[in-house]
């Protein structure tokens, strides 16, 4: 252990030392409502029984526990060609338009599975905030498959951002600025001494760090030179660094002057509050509500600062703090894509086959996995919801909650035609409808968790109150696609 | 009761009616009795061959196996013509309705299909990141008449392009399908926040969408048996019905032809052609023909000199089309400049993209611009009084 880990291990212990003894003090139980609240927002959405396992914890005791499940690897064996030696970035030279054409299609069919791979990760995983945060920093740190064009190397981004999800953002910045993903997405590899390419330099600052109107065009030129010589070795996908491109001359960053590289740069960005503070706002937008409140994101800020950037503290103090659990907090994010879909299959214990026609569903709903739209992510929030994708997330629920039906349909070869998405794939079609007639849900068996307490069955759904309340009388399957169906359901 | 049936009941038909534009007009003066169709060329379509500078010795040099024979050419003018695929539009041409834009492009510009068109949908900076398009900050900035279907429809794909972000835009990936669906948008109850309004909005919007966009006219202009003449007839359909919609987006896909081009361009500009022409004898068989502007738009050109595989690479600058009964035909911008490509071979620009946003929203629709182009831009002088 180094003398920085022994420091932040320290840090750690007094932060949760601080937590611990308030929690003595101050907190009772979270009780049912409480505990759906913080569940819901840190997971995909949960059933009955892990609300009431939650219920009876403190609301220090229960972010602690959900805290302690993060940070592993994924448990869902990932394609086997992450594993196979590296596909040159260079193999489409010299290619015949056949030759390219077949190759492009192998292309498309692994950032499929790829994203296949991460969307059963997220069913299955024993720590859904891990995933939520891997989710959370690729759309912060973002790269592309549609740019970058190597599933290996997407894959690779992707285990980088799970290992430092709950981790230390420092560690995170560092490592995503040598990411090979990163360095073709943002242009790196073409940013060399007298010739450089800002992009990245832009980004980092602008969106990664500091956010806009902290630096002047002079920083960002300024520091570009620092990270001339950054690449990515084409035939093995590894960073490598070039000296000979590298401009090692005397740079000025945000008032700071020295013969700075890349790393050192970085380190003075993150030495900015103000990159404590970005970051804050965003946990902030994601977990609690669309409108930062200043002083809590300085208090959460101040949290990260001291310590030195560990993600876990910070979150603590955002998922305890009465602001996330008031009344003005609930039921006032929309849920993306992803939450709708995810939750829906694991909140509602659906077993599924191959993902893949919920992979291309929340594509079509707008959020295609390993490729948002461009270096700012899914803008998210009210974005989501435009008229074809509020059409498309109730036409996606109401199919799954007559399952029966839709099996039949498929079975009679009939009424579900795959997205166009998956024709384009070998055997894309046949695995679609194959992949629908395994979509189960046993309605009679999770709807006996209610037996006696149809109450109870809302309050798990809903975040809120239904906009329409169901007729008198509604109940079983009827009641549940009544309230998925409602636009309160499009809300966590 | 539904929603649906109490709008008919208290004949909603009859309120749409009202000439749109004048309703609007007390409020804003945005002459939204105008229509706008946006036809987007998807792909980069390679503007050299689609407006070609056969006059200029470079085109034929830089493109050997490409180019467009000098003989083939449709003349516009004694440098500049069309590709004879284009044919269907030179009737419009000599009547002095369409005009040809050469040069159209950014500075700085981006070669990546995504972020280009990201660049044209908000009416960015290279780089700089907007979240809402171009149509959707006009249409926020002054809104089509409450009586009007939509600000605005999508047809045929669920990409809000320009219109990302709008509150009263609805894209119809199929019409029967949206119609079918239309069912599950219920709006009544009370918002009890910002996100919850949100939907509830959309939700109404959708329903009245529905409500008003059951169109079914039977035209006598026959359109042509592609996808693309399909979206046009959707297209003319929309411009039938009663309730009035100020913008319709249509797309053509397939341009980004980096092999085997000859015979791909030839057969996408045919279609391009084909479906401008039907739109035009639908628009007038509606007597709207002289109320709409139609234009194209494209991520971007492409290459001038062409590759090794018979195709165009990503380019920069190209040509786009105005089209109308009240256009002033004729050539605008400036004949590509192929002796002075940048360090990439590409061409550099003419006509800023934004300045032909700037024409629409004041010379078409008699808005401000400044706004939803968060500048100022030079309106091409296009438009007939």
């Amino acid at each position: 252990m180094n003398r920085l880990a022994i420091a932040r291990a320290l840090v750690l212990a007094a932060a949760s030392f601080l937590t611990a003894s308030f929690a003595l003090a101050a907190s009772g139980p979270l009780g049912f409502d409480d505990a759906r609240h913080l569940l819901n927002r840190t997971s995909f959405a949960a059933g009955p029984a892990d609300i009431e396992a939650f219920a009876a914890l403190t609301r220090e005791r229960a972010v602690d526990r959900l805290l302690a499940g993060t940070g592993k690897p994924a448990v869902t064996p990932p394609p086997a060609w992450t594993g196979e030696p590296f596909e040159s970035l260079r193999r489409f030279r010299g290619m015949s338009a056949e030759e390219r054409k077949l190759a492009v299609r192998e292309m498309v069919r692994k950032s499929v599975e790829l994203q296949s791979w991460w969307l059963t990760e997220m069913l299955v995983t024993p720590s859904p905030l891990t995933e939520k945060m891997t989710l959370f920093w690729h759309n912060h740190f973002v790269s592309s498959q549609q740019k970058v064009r190597s599933p290996q190397l997407m894959f690779r981004q992707n285990v980088l951002l799970r290992r430092h999800a709950l981790g230390n953002f420092g560690d995170l910045l560092h490592g995503i600025a040598r990411d090979p993903a990163m360095v073709i997405y943002l242009d790196s590899a073409s940013n060399r001494k007298g010739q450089p390419n800002e992009n990245f330099a832009r980004e980092v600052m602008e969106l990664f760090t500091l956010g806009e109107g902290n630096y002047t065009e002079r920083d960002i030129k300024e520091a570009a030179r620092a990270f001339t010589g950054w690449g990515v070795d084409p035939d093995r996908g590894e960073f490598v660094f070039r000296p000979r491109a590298h401009d090692d001359g005397v740079k000025t960053v945000l008032g700071r002057t020295g013969n700075f590289d890349g790393d050192a740069v970085l380190g003075i960005l993150l030495a900015q509050p103000q990159t404590a503070e970005l970051v804050a706002a965003k946990l902030w937008r994601e977990f609690v509500s669309p409108n930062p409140d200043p002083g809590e994101v300085r208090r959460i800020a101040r949290v990260l600062r001291e310590s030195d950037y560990e993600l876990r503290p910070a979150l603590r103090a955002l998922l305890t703090s009465d602001a996330f659990y008031a009344p003005e907090s609930r039921a006032v994010l929309i849920k993306s894509p992803v939450e709708l879909v995810v939750g829906t299959l694991r909140q509602f214990s659906f077993t599924t086959g191959e993902p893949l026609p919920f992979v291309l569903g929340v594509a079509a709903l707008g959020q295609n996995l390993f490729a948002p739209p461009n270096v700012k992510g899914w803008p998210g929030g009210e974005a989501w919801i435009n008229s074809t994708t509020l059409l498309g997330r109730k036409a996606l629920l109401d199919r799954l909650f007559r399952v029966e039906e839709m099996r039949a349909m498929v079975a009679e070869g009939g009424g579900v035609e795959p997205p166009k998405m998956a024709a384009r794939m070998t055997e894309g079609r046949q695995r679609f409808l194959q992949a629908l007639l395994e979509v189960q849900f046993d309605g009679a068996k999770w709807l006996s968790q209610f037996d006696g307490r149809p109450q109870q069955l809302e309050r798990v759904v809903l975040a809120s109150a239904p906009v329409s309340e169901p007729p008198q009388g509604t109940q079983g399957i009827e009641l549940i696609r009544h309230l998925v169906l409602d636009p309160a359901y499009q809300l966590k | 009761m539904n929603r649906r049936d109490f709008l008919n009941a208290i004949g909603a038909g009859s309120v749409a009616c009202l000439a749109p534009g004048a309703a609007f007009a007390q409020r804003s003066g945005a002459a939204y009795d105008r229509l706008l169709v946006l036809v987007e060329l998807k792909g980069g379509n390679d503007g050299l061959n689609t407006v070609v500078p056969y006059a200029d010795p470079a085109y034929a040099g830089l493109r050997p196996r490409l180019a467009v024979p000098r003989d083939q050419v449709l003349q516009l003018d004694p440098q500049t013509g069309f590709h004879p695929a284009l044919e269907p539009l030179m009737a419009p041409w000599k009547n002095r309705e369409l005009a040809v834009v050469q040069g159209v492009g950014y500075p700085d510009p981006n070669l990546s299909h995504f972020r280009s068109i990201d660049i044209w949908d908000t009416a960015s900076g290279s780089n700089e990141y907007l979240t809402e398009g171009w149509l959707a900050r006009a249409f926020a900035a002054a809104p089509a008449p409450a009586a009007f279907a939509a600000d605005a429809v999508v047809v045929g794909g669920a990409e809000m392009g320009p219109l990302r972000g709008g509150v009263r835009a609805i894209a119809l990936a199929n019409p029967e399908q949206f119609l079918r669906q239309a069912r599950y948008a219920a709006p009544a109850g009370q918002a009890r926040n910002a996100a919850l309004q949100h939907i509830l909005r959309v939700e109404e919007n959708i329903a009245q969408a529905a409500a008003r966009l059951s169109g079914n006219r039977a035209f006598a202009t026959p359109f042509p048996a592609h996808p693309f003449g399909n979206a046009v007839r959707t297209a003319a359909q929309l411009v039938a019905g009663e309730a009035g919609v100020a913008a319709i987006k249509i797309a053509l896909g397939g341009f980004d032809t980096h092999s085997g081009q000859p015979a791909r361009h030839a057969q996408l500009l045919k279609a391009l052609a084909e479906g401008l022409d039907a739109l035009k004898q639908a628009l007038v068989e509606l007597g709207r023909w002289d109320s709409a502007l139609i234009m194209t738009y494209s991520e971007f050109g492409r290459r001038p000199r062409e590759n090794l595989s018979n195709g165009t690479d990503h380019g920069t600058a190209s040509v786009h089309l105005l089209l109308g009964g009240r256009v002033k035909g004729g050539l605008y911008g400036l004949p590509p400049a192929l002796s002075r490509l940048d360090g990439n071979g590409n061409l550099p620009y003419a006509v800023d993209f934004r300045d032909v946003y700037a024409t629409v929203l004041e010379r078409w629709w008699g808005t401000d611009s400044a706004r939803a182009l968060r500048g100022r831009f030079a309106a091409l002088d296009v438009i007939r009084s």
